[in-house]
């Protein structure tokens, strides 16, 4: 038997490690935070691991979870050994097959990263909710609380799942294990293989369907048969505690780790015991050993084996002496009558008491339940006190909450944040860093350096913040001679990096500092500089822990290393040398040989570079002397202006300062309705260079503000007069366009929102006669303008919106005077999305409701704590919501119905109170046409007078009739998602509604791959291009969306890009939107995950374009109907070839790099789709108007009778 | 007809190669060239900057947005076996030198001479006949002298050559002061051979748009001039192999060159125009030229004009060039 061997390693990775070798096929689907389970999966074939057996196991990616559920079923009753790994609505979009597989007796394995189920909001963070779901399928559920746990009961499920028959379900807390990092001791394969006997493997595939003995499954059962049948099971069912425990027992054998299906620890003779499962046991043994080491009698139950429920090996575990037993539940049932594992417990204690009859306990102990950590939210050894506390009380509060303040309910269990039990062995860092910045990469780097010291436990733990541009993250890692088991965040840290000097303004980064901590800062300030620029109260809090203070110029020394703007290296060196957590020499020649390992096959360059960068690091890292006295009184800058709305400052300010977790209960909105445009209010500073306005320069075409992802680029005409209050410095120049002398035209940026992604620049045809690289508008250093253009921001937003009636909805430069109504999204910098959603916000937003499917633009469309989806000055704007990932097409056909059933009954009403409102009225808003936007502000007014008259009328039809009299302005029905919506999961609905034939518009942000759980491969992704799922290339060309909708003949289909096309872009949203049937609009979205350079999104789009990649097209069957070819092809015959596009695209060019012969056929291949589908194209759209002369003739017929 | 030719050690068969150009990338274009008659081949110039920016690129692309959100803490899959542009470009070279009879001579071009050894090493390794140094270099900092510039040449010629022990030929341009004594200094730091002369891609401006154009002219036979005049000037003066490059349009110029002092003869931009087979044409038209005039092998003409040989030896001085004016003035009045 081979040595075991450590590694320091996520508890998904731990998990994987044990299906992957223990399973022949693999079905996947992505979802946070089960995603990087089937990625490694999918890594370790493509590397051609082998698993126990010596075969390559095959991993295949899904349309949903419901296909994978479909797929594993069948590999299963084939005699596969199979697996998969999900999470949340992941897993109950398996449950119709999970009845069927347990209820055929299959061995089969699920691992979940388990996570929160989408109800009053969607949360991708961890509890016990989807898990607790399917608790009644008949799966065994058996739950690890570390990624050690996770790794070792990963094999204890594949081997019990053999041995039993039943399939099991193995769950661990997402986030707090799946993502944990933490020394994990790895299974031999002998161990494995010693667990799994080949006479059981072979059993299993003799067991899977076969023409050789063919049998019958899946029957319909009546009356007669199917109740018995239904109870076939239970021995199997039976059997599993004793299976379970009898592989542990073997596993321990070999590991020397044992594990019981209920583990206790503490006193055995506790009077309190608390009985929980998942991480929260790791914190809840960490506090015991505290409390019982100070005399109390206090014990921890955790449970493993949740199903089946095994009562005896429960009631065996639990001490006779507990007199009080406090059962915690990571999820939520509202209306029952306690949570699952609470419920569980009493019934089990009932049942034994009763079964004892008179030898029963004289005082049987008291039972209650209480609820924790919903959503990741933290649970610390102050609550599991708290608990204790509660169980010593006579009557303990039953069914309570702890870890929030519920001060509606008041279920919550108060608790002392300040009780801290970090013990001292265990050194502590944090280290807040910017998203870009390679803070977590260089974190997780250290945590392997020193994870690979003997004798020495390392942990990460990374928390992220909920934009995807100028994104906070905050790494915690704890390092110490003992395994670490806190599973929360550290409270009291000996280390703090602090990465970005504007975070020590704006965030509480010495809230969680030790005394006598260490406290790094990145500063382009000097030592004897930078302490006038601390906050007061940072200043304070340094004196007052005594808190040494260190700065480097961790961006002068990478900037000078070559690095540009990547300072992970720096910083770690300088963390290295400060912290003393291994000999500084040891840990530079760690660092460099990691440097070498990571870098080496990226070329010796980016190697030599980061040598230098470490060597220079030493050299820049001074100490600050701090001086005995703050030099300022002030705080941290707030989170919100003061003129932000009374919700916005209470709660969103608080959300947005990192302080949610103080919010209580009744801050809280009851049913998940949020204030819309509260991106508004958030005070954010994200570039250090901003787009400033040439006047003199600039035609005034709108390019620039049209192509802004984050909608910070505004104009505005008004009359000259209004420049009298400008401030000085404000900019304006004549409005273009004959006869509007008095009127100036100004260009403004939202300075704060700004991401610095230059995409306007980049879109300005405008440039200087006499400077060649100067546009009409250029980036330029942020920080002297900074409170020139925040004044100028601040007067521009006094000028009036465009009248909406005199904008030319038809050009660029007319809709840039349309309002955006979605702003300052939390997307990528740059983003090819949000373009078209603030297009459609312009266009259409003041009478548009939206629904949105699961993906980034519900994360940067919905992500708390602030949204970008807005307000005009009227109060009207975008209605938004989002429902699920696989259902948005129909759930915006919802929106549909209720639009024209409303519509339906204001229609009835007005003419069954004709002769009150009066008929002139009454006709006018039933026929008026709303085709252009002049047309819909009469019937606004129309609306208005009606309510107007209504309000003089005293019958229930009047009260009716007002509140559904809003529909009788026509209502823009917008479905919006990504192409893993559209063309995968949610392509059967999206099908369906465009079947239908109602008026509802399906825009598809296609950015070729599921862009939100990071870049795996989806049916829009083009042929050769490589993704997660397809590292060899896509070998089959992207599906044909467009030509599938075309096929129904009376569907509105546009494919535009931007980038490329903005005209036609613009015409194909008005005619889709005008359109009275459904449309569909697909819209090519660069992305982060392409591998491009951001700054020439929109020229890569035009690339797809020319290339014949993306060809812009549109079909419009009004011409149909009159007859005419409705097929319009928008670009020409491609001019360059595809390589020139796909040569700008890293997952193009990667292939190149990984394997050049198949990225040279896949990338001939793609060369010769695109020629064929070109040819069907052109075929189409040169048809003569002859071809359709009968659909038009038949029209007219129809029309004539 | 004899034609065989000895440069830089190697045996050819012939005096014309195939330089350095997109027509020689890969196996299958060197296979061609070689089944059209090529004496050897020179694969196209490894760009030093063009690595390392690539393998730069690359890392920063595929990093963007890493570790920023929970939800993708990537968004590519992980590059098990990845090539940066070097591991391609040696595999190339492996596969041709073990697929091709003919010498193949890998090709660098660079800057700097810490960036030069390690690329050396590995086209040595991968089975190079030779390595050709394309040392391109504008010293657009007015505070390098030309001293400064010539001594980055030769430190870069010695880095390389110290660390290989193939035959090195370096390939530069004709603007130095001094080109022969800049000849003469890069042989003794170490050159087996120079390649005349490096056409430097000279920038053109789109009147238009107001940017740089950056097109590439190919070479006509009128730029023979430079290289025929310092052929002829260096032949048997410097112990070193000699090959002319650019301007042959057809097998006269090849003639002119062999006559200057050239051992061999380089070629890209026939070959672009014509198409590979062309090399066979040159060659042919070669040995027919020579065997009209019954010379008897290659090294009869090799040199007949240079100016050792030449019996107006000032016809390469300054008096050659007043004497063409004068001529040119002569035809414009006359």
């Amino acid at each position: 038997m081979s040595e075991p061997r450590s590694v320091t390693i996520e508890g998904n990775e731990a998990a994987a490690y044990i299906a992957y070798r223990c399973s022949e096929i693999c079905a996947i689907y992505p979802i946070t935070p089960s995603t990087p389970m089937g990625e490694m999966a999918d890594q370790w074939a493509n590397q051609k691991t082998p698993n126990v057996w010596g075969h390559v196991p095959v991993i295949t990616q899904m349309q949903s979870e419901g296909g994978v559920a479909g797929a594993f079923h069948g590999a299963v009753q084939s005699g596969g050994l199979t697996t998969t790994f999900t999470a949340s609505q992941g897993l109950l979009l398996m449950i119709p097959n999970m009845y069927k597989i347990a209820g055929e007796l299959t061995a089969a394995v699920f691992h979940v990263a388990a996570r929160s189920l989408a109800a009053q909001g969607l949360s991708i963070f961890g509890d016990h909710q989807d898990v607790m779901a399917v608790r009644g399928t008949g799966f065994a559920m058996l739950c690890s609380s570390s990624p050690q746990e996770a790794h070792d009961l990963a094999l204890v499920v594949h081997a019990a799942t053999l041995e039993s028959r039943v399939p099991f379900l193995h769950f661990f807390d997402g986030f707090r294990t799946s993502h944990e990092i933490n020394r994990v001791e790895l299974i031999p394969d002998e161990t494995i293989r010693d667990l799994m006997p080949d006479d059981l493997v072979i059993a299993h595939r003799h067991r899977g369907l076969s023409p050789e003995r063919p049998v019958i499954r899946g029957t319909s059962q009546n009356p007669d048969v199917y109740f018995q049948a239904r109870e076939t099971v239970n021995p199997y069912h039976q059997s599993v505690p004793s299976v379970v425990q009898g592989i542990m027992d073997r596993l321990a054998g070999s590991t020397g780790r044992p594990y019981r299906l209920f583990e206790y620890y503490g006193d055995p003779e506790a009077e309190r015991v608390i009985v929980l499962m998942g991480s929260g046991a790791e914190t809840a043994r960490e506090t015991l050993d505290r409390l019982t080491s100070e005399g109390e009698k206090v014990g921890v139950l955790q449970v493993r084996l949740f199903r089946p429920f095994s009562a005896a090996h429960f009631i065996d575990a639990l001490p006779k002496t507990a007199k009080a037993i406090a059962v915690l539940d990571r999820t939520k049932e509202p209306g029952s009558a306690g949570e699952p594992l609470y419920q569980d417990v009493v019934t089990c204690l009932a049942e034994a008491r009763a079964e004892a009859g008179g030898e029963a306990q004289s005082d049987p102990p008291r039972v209650v339940g209480g609820r924790y950590g919903l959503s990741s939210k933290e649970f610390t050894p102050a609550m599991i006190r708290a608990v204790f506390e509660e169980l010593d009380r006579p009557a303990p509060l039953n069914h309570f909450t702890v870890g929030i303040n519920d001060d509606i309910g008041h279920t919550s269990l108060p608790f002392d944040p300040e009780y801290v039990i970090e013990s001292d062995e265990t050194y502590r860092a944090i280290f807040f860093g910017l998203g870009a910045d390679g803070t977590v990469g260089a974190n997780k780097n250290s945590i392997k350096i020193i994870g690979e010291e003997p004798g020495i436990h390392a942990q990460g733990y990374f928390v992220y913040d909920s934009k995807k541009s100028g994104s906070q993250t905050i790494s915690h890692l704890r390092f110490g001679p003992r395994p670490i088991r806190s599973t929360y965040l550290i409270q009291a840290a000996n280390f703090i990096g602090c990465h970005q000097f504007s975070f020590v303004q704006t965030t509480d980064v010495l809230r969680d500092a030790a005394p006598g901590a260490v406290f790094l800062l990145n500063s382009h300030y000097r030592p004897d500089e930078v302490w006038d620029r601390l906050p007061g109260t940072v200043q304070q809090r340094i004196i007052d822990l005594g808190i040494r203070f260190h700065v480097i110029d961790a961006y002068g020394v990478a900037r000078a290393a070559g690095l540009g703007r990547r300072i992970n290296t720096v910083m770690q060196v300088a963390f290295f040398a400060l912290s003393g957590v291994l000999p500084r020499d040891k840990a530079i020649s760690r660092i460099k040989s990691a440097i070498e390992k990571s870098y080496r096959r990226k070329g010796d360059a980016i190697v030599e570079q980061n040598f230098a960068a470490v060597d220079t690091a030493l050299a820049g890292l001074q100490a600050v002397e701090v001086p005995r006295q703050a030099s300022r009184d002030d705080a941290l800058s707030s989170a919100v202006p003061e003129a932000a709305p009374a919700f916005v400052q209470e709660v969103t300010a608080t959300m947005i300062a990192g302080r949610g977790d103080e919010l209580p209960v009744s801050a809280l909105p009851a049913d998940g309705t949020w204030p819309s445009g509260t991106s508004n209010w958030e005070r954010r500073d994200l570039s250090p260079e901003i787009p400033v306005w040439r006047p003199d320069l600039c035609i005034q075409c709108g390019n620039c503000a049209l192509v802004c992802p984050h909608s910070v680029i505004r104009a505005r005409f008004y009359h000259e007069s209004r420049l009298d209050d400008a401030p000085e410095g404000f900019r304006s120049a004549p409005l273009h366009g004959r006869g509007f002398p008095e009127i100036r035209y100004t260009l403004q940026v939202a300075v704060g929102h700004c991401t610095g992604c230059t995409l306007c620049v980049d879109a300005c045809p405008a440039r200087s006669p006499d400077e060649p690289n100067i546009r009409a508008i250029n980036m330029e250093d942020k920080a002297p303008l900074l409170e020139l253009e925040r004044n100028n921001l601040e007067f521009f937003r006094t000028l009036p919106e465009a009248d909406r009636g005199r904008v030319d909805f038809s050009t660029v430069r007319g809709v840039q005077h349309l309002t955006p109504l979605f702003e300052f999204p939390g997307a990528c910098s740059g983003c090819g999305e949000t373009p078209y959603l603030k297009l459609m916000s312009q266009l259409f937003g003041d009478r548009a409701a939206i629904a949105n499917a699961t993906g980034c633009s519900s994360i940067y469309g919905g992500n708390l704590p602030t949204t970008p989806w807005a307000k005009n000055e009227e109060g009207r704007g975008p209605a938004w919501s989002n429902s699920l990932f696989e259902d948005n097409s129909e759930f915006g056909f919802g929106f549909r119905l209720t639009a024209d059933t409303q519509r339906k009954q204001a229609e009835t009403l007005l003419l069954r109170l004709v002769d009150q409102i009066g008929p002139e009225l009454v006709e006018e808003l039933l026929e008026a046409p709303q085709d252009e936007e002049s047309e819909i502000l009469l019937q606004r007014d129309r609306v208005a007078e009606l309510r107007t008259r209504l309000e003089k009328l005293d019958s229930p039809d009047a009260r009716h009739l007002e509140s559904v009299a809003e529909q009788l302005v026509r209502r823009s029905i917008w479905i919006v998602g990504g192409d893993g919506w559209a063309y995968d999961i949610g392509y059967g609905g999206l099908d369906h509604v465009l079947s239908l034939g109602r008026n509802i518009n399906i825009l598809v942000l296609d950015t070729e791959v599921y862009s939100n759980t990071g870049g795996q491969v989806s049916k829009a992704t083009p042929l050769a291009a490589v993704a997660k799922f397809a590292a060899g290339g896509k070998p089959t060309p992207k599906k044909d969306l467009a030509m599938q909708a075309i096929a129904y003949g009376n569907v509105y289909v546009a494919r535009v890009a931007m980038g490329a096309n903005p005209q036609q872009t613009l015409l194909a949203f008005r005619e889709a939107e005008r359109y009275p049937g459904p449309s569909l609009i697909l819209a090519y979205s660069h992305c982060i995950a392409h591998g491009i350079d951001m700054r020439f999104g929109m020229r890569q789009q035009k690339l797809a374009v020319t290339s014949g990649h993306w060809p812009l097209m549109r079909y419009n069957p009004v011409l149909r109907n009159e007859g005419r070819n409705p097929f319009m092809l928008d670009s020409q015959r491609p001019r360059a070839s595809l390589k020139d596009y796909a040569e700008r695209e890293i997952r193009y060019r990667v292939l190149a790099s990984t394997n050049p012969q198949n990225a040279e056929r896949l990338m001939a291949l793609a060369q010769e789709d695109i020629v064929v589908r070109w040819g069907v194209y052109e075929e189409m759209a040169t048809r003569g108007d002859a071809a359709f002369h009968f659909a038009g003739a038949a029209k007219e017929a129809r029309r004539d009778a | 007809m004899d034609m065989r030719t000895e440069y830089l050690g190697l045996q050819l068969a012939h005096p014309i190669i195939a330089s350095a150009s997109p027509i020689t990338a890969s196996v299958d274009d060197i296979r061609r060239l070689e089944d059209a008659g090529a004496a050897a081949i020179v694969m196209p110039s490894l760009f030093e900057e063009q690595l390392r920016q690539e393998a730069m690129a690359m890392d920063r692309l595929m990093a963007a947005g890493e570790e920023s959100f929970a939800e993708a803490t990537s968004y590519f899959p992980p590059v098990a076996d990845s090539h940066g542009g070097l591991d391609r470009y040696l595999e190339t070279l492996r596969q041709a030198s073990e697929a091709a009879d003919i010498p193949i001579i890998g090709s660098l071009n660079g800057i700097s001479a810490e960036g030069w050894v390690g690329y050396a090493t590995g086209v040595e390794s991968a089975g190079a006949s030779a390595i050709e140094l394309n040392v391109y270099y504008i010293p657009a900092d007015l505070a390098e002298s030309g001293q400064d510039v010539e001594q980055r040449y030769i430190d870069v010629v010695r880095a390389v050559k110290s660390s290989v022990s193939v035959p090195l030929a370096v390939k530069v341009g004709p603007y130095f002061s001094a080109f022969g004594h800049m000849a003469r200094e890069l042989v003794l730091a170490g050159a087996d051979g120079l390649v005349l002369f490096n056409r430097f891609y000279q920038p053109d401006y789109d009147i238009d748009k107001l940017e740089i154009a950056r097109t590439l002219e190919l070479s006509a036979a009128g730029e023979i001039r430079p290289g025929l005049l310092w052929i002829a000037l260096l032949y048997g003066r410097l112990g070193a192999s000699l090959a002319a490059t650019t301007g042959v349009e057809d097998y006269r110029q090849v003639v002119k060159y062999l006559m200057a002092g050239a051992d061999v003869v380089m070629t890209t931009s026939s070959l672009l125009r014509q198409g590979a087979g062309f090399i066979g044409q040159l060659r042919d038209g070669l040995s027919h030229w020579l065997l009209e005039r019954d010379y008897g092998q290659v090294d009869d003409v090799r040199g007949c004009m240079s100016l050792d040989r030449v019996p107006d030896a000032s016809a390469y001085e300054r008096a050659n060039y007043i004497r063409i004016l004068e001529e040119f003035e002569l035809a414009a009045t006359g």
